[in-house]
């Protein structure tokens, strides 16, 4: 399926509730790790973990998975640009 | 009206339409790289401070926030389902989600009250004699807990101001399955500021 601009379709309730519990168990995960692993990498499987959460409510709730190509690439503009930012800034703090 | 005044007006419509929501996502960008900056700022402090920023997260009333959390995705569920209810044209389910969402937009700001009640009440506040006798990374840590929590609840605040303004809106007929960009806008502030919390939660609660 591949249709471009469909920014007037509806979410049925049905993929709203599915989504919200697909996010609790998403949570659950995230408390359950940082219960077992509270070492370096338990921090960036939480935010991997985040980020899928973000990503599934941007995608459905956010209604991004029925817009335009143009929306989309604007949002995955920022996206980089925030990026840049936070590895540029790295680059200077443990390099100095 | 004649013919091509209603043709007239519906091609306004539909441009609009489009630019309307555009505009929301260009604000929510504006946003996005703001609290990004906290976010930068918190992360620089966490590789400076690694191990105060651990023992300072343990204070943090876990449980709490996870609740908050909780109530926060709900709310999330609310705001989508009161957007599918308006679009299948059900109006009044569409003013009951809405007013869920501000209910449980409250109970978060009220757990919130509660969580800042018990610090502030321990003496920890930005620039109180027991925070600033605590360590450097200490100070940092809860620095930036107020701040992000803070203007968070901010934005948690202007969404139940929004969200008021759209019941209205919507019992006037002003929002309606044929002209609903409004209560879609909303709801995409309402599920940012949801992501925002997303990302704070694990930050600031689950680190210790």
């Amino acid at each position: 399926m591949k249709h471009e601009d469909r920014s007037d379709h509806t979410v049925s309730y049905r993929a709203n509730l599915f989504l919200w519990f697909a996010l609790l168990v998403l949570t659950g995960v995230t408390v359950m790790i940082a219960g077992i692993d509270t070492g370096r990498s338990g921090i960036l499987i939480n935010i991997l973990v985040a980020s899928i959460k973000a990503g599934l409510i941007v995608y459905i709730f956010m209604h991004m998975k029925y817009e335009s190509f143009l929306l989309k690439l604007m949002l995955l503009m920022t996206l980089f640009t925030l990026t840049v930012i936070i590895v540029m800034t790295f680059l200077d703090t443990l390099y100095r | 009206m004649d013919r091509s005044q209603t043709a007239g007006r519906a091609l306004e419509k539909h441009v609009d339409y489009t630019g309307s929501k555009m505009g929301m996502w260009l604000f929510l960008f504006t946003e996005l790289l703001f609290f990004g900056g906290l976010f930068l700022l918190y992360a620089v402090y966490r590789s400076d401070f690694p191990q105060e920023f651990y023992a300072t997260s343990a204070g943090l009333d876990r449980t709490v926030g996870a609740i908050n959390t909780l109530v926060l995705i709900t709310s999330s569920l609310t705001m989508a389902c009161s957007i599918t209810a308006i679009k299948k044209g059900e109006t009044k389910s569409a003013v009951i989600f809405q007013l869920l969402t501000i209910g449980l937009a409250l109970v978060f700001l009220g757990i919130k009250y509660y969580e800042w009640g018990a610090k502030i009440g321990h003496g920890m506040y930005p620039g109180s004699d027991a925070l600033l006798s605590a360590g450097q990374g200490e100070i940092i840590f809860y620095s930036l807990y107020f701040v992000m929590t803070g203007i968070h609840g901010l934005h948690v605040l202007a969404g139940i101001v929004l969200i008021a303004l759209m019941i209205r809106m919507t019992l006037k007929g002003i929002i309606s399955t044929h002209d609903f960009v409004r209560l879609e806008n909303t709801g995409l502030y309402w599920h940012f500021v949801d992501i925002i919390w997303v990302y704070l939660f694990p930050l600031l609660y689950l680190i210790g």
